[in-house]
């Protein structure tokens, strides 16, 4: 059952084939065993039960609220979630209980999904790895995969080789393990430089992107206003799409999401994929891209063409520039974001009474990590008088260079973007701490990041396994506001590469009747 | 003290005025010791490496406008390369570009209509204060020292 999609166990839960309750126990039960994945900072345990409870109530009537009722799902700790600690992964909210929940958890509650818990983070969202959190990194559940450990020769599961453990990739790591080891069917994220869909793709699961304005971040902790969206995790596509229907459109509390009525749709399996045109930036063929993912990218390309799509080479001449703009942006945006924190009204507060300047210095300083220390310094560096016009002005109009980029690409009859995720599979952590958070971000978001300044919807969809055994996945990037198409061809998509699920032998031998093996059908991408 | 005790008041005023600033002061320097003592350290050992744009001047006006202290010299060369890397955006023609607030630009800001229709939750909102009286936040007291007076009309200067 945990095996199956938000669709498939909807429709169980609709014909009583299982209980919200049952699904609930099963869950909690399998966040317990994979407790060592650190994906979750809090499992919210009672309310979920008491929330399957009031779910089964509604069943029982006959009064089901929808596709989600009943349906766990987790949430990411730089949500507010009413009386549930919100910590983003920070000392400085830690014990910190929000009055109130964001507008994307309200609206999943009142559909009557069960939240689990608040899933684990780089500290304040600020990082591509899901390393830098106080509650400590997330582990990849690949690590623990059959697929993963037979390439690596390990025969006896009992051999402990956990010390050389995958990163989820971040900053949404906890959201994408949880989704991707069957703890719940839907997870939320955030995205502001690809925080949503780097972590997919190194977990194998689907990460979509809406457009900037068509989600509410009321009660998502921003980290820069201008570019964050909540992000969906889920295992396929069909299941985001249901999601997105449930937290799209206008909300009052949200000034930047727009006014357009956004109607419910449900999404066709087939695409018309005769009609599409597809863009193939080249820049984004950048050196460091690992040859299998680059590989995996040419596939698919040809995948589209021999469907009949028009599949061409375009140019976003700015892209190399992409990743210091934001870099300057987003810094600069953090700087102003992180001075709410002082200790007075809510969060950590120091022993130092001073002066309130002494009280506000201790307080950051013990509140906040390194990462988001460096964060909030070169923001002020750049917000400088003497700096402000050469960088944040200068990059506040690269920034409008390389929306530009996007808008005269879809203007010329491209309808999506295929692009690579990520430069190479998962790495393990041990490796990815060699550098640091800054440089590492740097690297990683590299073709991420763009699609945020431009306010894009992208999705990030698993295509295949790479010779280690671990996911790979390729982005979309779709029109502003056309998030539909954009997930109608990921649908697609998804169908003809269909990738494998994940084997996670411990867990199978125990619950071996709630996992289904998925045939694999003849069309695949796999190498 | 005595001394102090038997002059005539409007000195004794005076001398309690003074003996109260230099309290304050030292007070203050013992608050922010961490941030002036290994600062003082580190300037001693130039790094030839460094661009020296970050200098001690930029680090202690960092420092004040974020009220955040850099901690190491570590964190120093780390916004060092920052700078650097964002330094490449100078390569990029921007002439006759405006700059880009928000990609819905084009469209009006949704604004709610003035009506008050929620709130009332000053005790849920007080629960998460670490120091509370009554209805209040309670907050130190602001900085009164001369010495940082004097520090911050250097810095608007510098402006």
């Amino acid at each position: 059952m945990l095996g199956r999609t938000l669709r498939e166990v909807s429709t169980a839960l609709k014909q009583g084939h299982i209980t919200p309750t049952e699904l609930c126990q099963k869950c909690l039960s399998l966040i317990k065993k994979t407790k060592f994945l650190n994906a979750y900072i809090t499992v919210s345990e009672e309310v979920a039960l008491k929330q399957a409870e009031e779910s089964e109530k509604r069943y029982k009537k006959g009064h089901s609220l929808g596709d989600l009722d009943g349906i766990p799902v987790a949430v990411k700790d730089n949500f507010s979630t009413s009386s549930i600690e919100t910590t983003c992964a920070s000392n400085m909210l830690k014990g910190y209980v929000p009055p109130y929940n964001a507008t994307v958890v309200q609206k999943l509650l009142d559909k009557g999904a069960v939240l689990m818990g608040k899933t684990n983070l780089d500290e304040f969202a600020m990082g591509s790895g899901s390393t830098d959190g106080v509650f400590g990194p997330v582990k990849n559940p690949w690590s623990y995969s059959k697929q993963y450990r037979e390439k690596r020769k390990q025969k006896a599961h009992g051999e402990n080789e956990d010390s050389n453990w995958l990163i989820t990739g971040g900053s949404s790591g906890g959201s994408a393990a949880a989704v991707a080891a069957f703890t719940c069917f839907a997870a939320l994220g955030s995205d502001t430089g690809g925080s949503t869909r780097n972590p997919a793709a190194h977990c194998g699961v689907v990460g979509f992107k809406p457009s900037y304005g068509l989600v509410s971040r009321h009660g998502l902790i921003p980290l820069v206003n201008s570019m964050d969206v909540p992000g969906i995790l889920t295992r396929c596509v069909d299941d985001a799409a249901i999601v997105l229907g449930m937290l799209a459109g206008h909300d009052p509390k949200d000034s930047t999401t727009i006014q357009d009525p956004v109607k419910p749709f449900t999404l066709p399996t087939s695409a018309d994929v005769n009609k599409l045109c597809i863009g193939i930036p080249k820049e984004y063929l950048a050196p460091e891209l690992s040859s299998e993912v680059r590989s995996f990218w040419s596939k698919a390309a040809n995948l589209f063409e021999s469907e009949g799509a028009k599949v061409i080479e375009v140019s976003l001449p700015h892209t190399s520039y992409s990743i210091v703009c934001y870099h300057v942006l987003c810094t600069s945006e953090v700087a102003s974001n992180m001075a709410r924190f002082d200790g007075l009204e809510y969060g950590h507060r120091c022993d130092i009474n001073v002066s309130t300047e002494a009280m506000y210095a201790a307080t950051r300083r013990e509140g906040f990590n390194d990462v988001v220390r460096g964060r909030i310094l070169s923001g002020n560096f750049f917000l400088l008088k003497e700096n402000y016009e050469n960088y944040f002005i200068k990059a506040q109009k690269v920034r409008r260079l390389i929306a530009n980029d996007f808008v005269n690409v879809f203007n010329s009859g491209v309808d999506v973007l295929l692009t690579p995720t990520t430069l190479s599979e998962a790495v393990p952590y041990l490796e990815f701490i060699k550098e640091d958070n800054r440089t590492r971000s740097a690297q990683d978001d590299i073709f991420t990041q763009a699609v945020n300044m431009a306010g894009l919807p992208a999705v990030s969809v698993p295509v295949a396994l790479s010779n280690q055994g671990l996911p790979i996945g390729l982005q979309f990037i779709g029109r502003a506001f056309c998030d539909q198409q954009l997930l109608k061809i990921a649908k697609w998509f998804e169908k003809q590469v269909q990738f494998p699920v994940i084997q996670l032998q411990e867990l199978m031998d125990d619950c071996s009747s709630d996992f289904e093996i998925e045939k694999l059908s003849s069309v695949s991408l796999k190498q | 003290m005595s001394s102090l005790l038997s002059a005539p008041s409007a000195l004794r005023e005076d001398a309690l005025r003074r003996l109260k600033r230099e309290m304050w002061a030292r007070a203050v320097k013992l608050g922010l010791r961490s941030w002036v003592g290994w600062r003082r350290g580190f300037t001693s050992k130039a790094d030839p490496q460094r661009s020296g744009r970050v200098t001690a001047e930029v680090i202690e006006h960092l420092e004040r406008l974020a009220l955040v202290d850099f901690g190491s010299l570590e964190a120093v060369a780390r916004l060092e390369k920052a700078i650097a890397f964002a330094d490449r955006l100078r390569a990029v023609d921007t002439d006759g570009v405006e700059p880009m607030e928000s990609v819905l630009e084009d469209r009006c800001l949704y604004l709610r209509s003035d009506n008050v229709v929620e709130g009332n939750c000053a005790e849920e909102l007080l629960q998460n204060a670490h120091r509370v009286v009554e209805e209040y936040f309670v907050a130190p007291p602001g900085m009164c020292s001369p010495k940082w007076l004097n520090r911050l009309s250097l810095s608007e200067l510098r402006i």
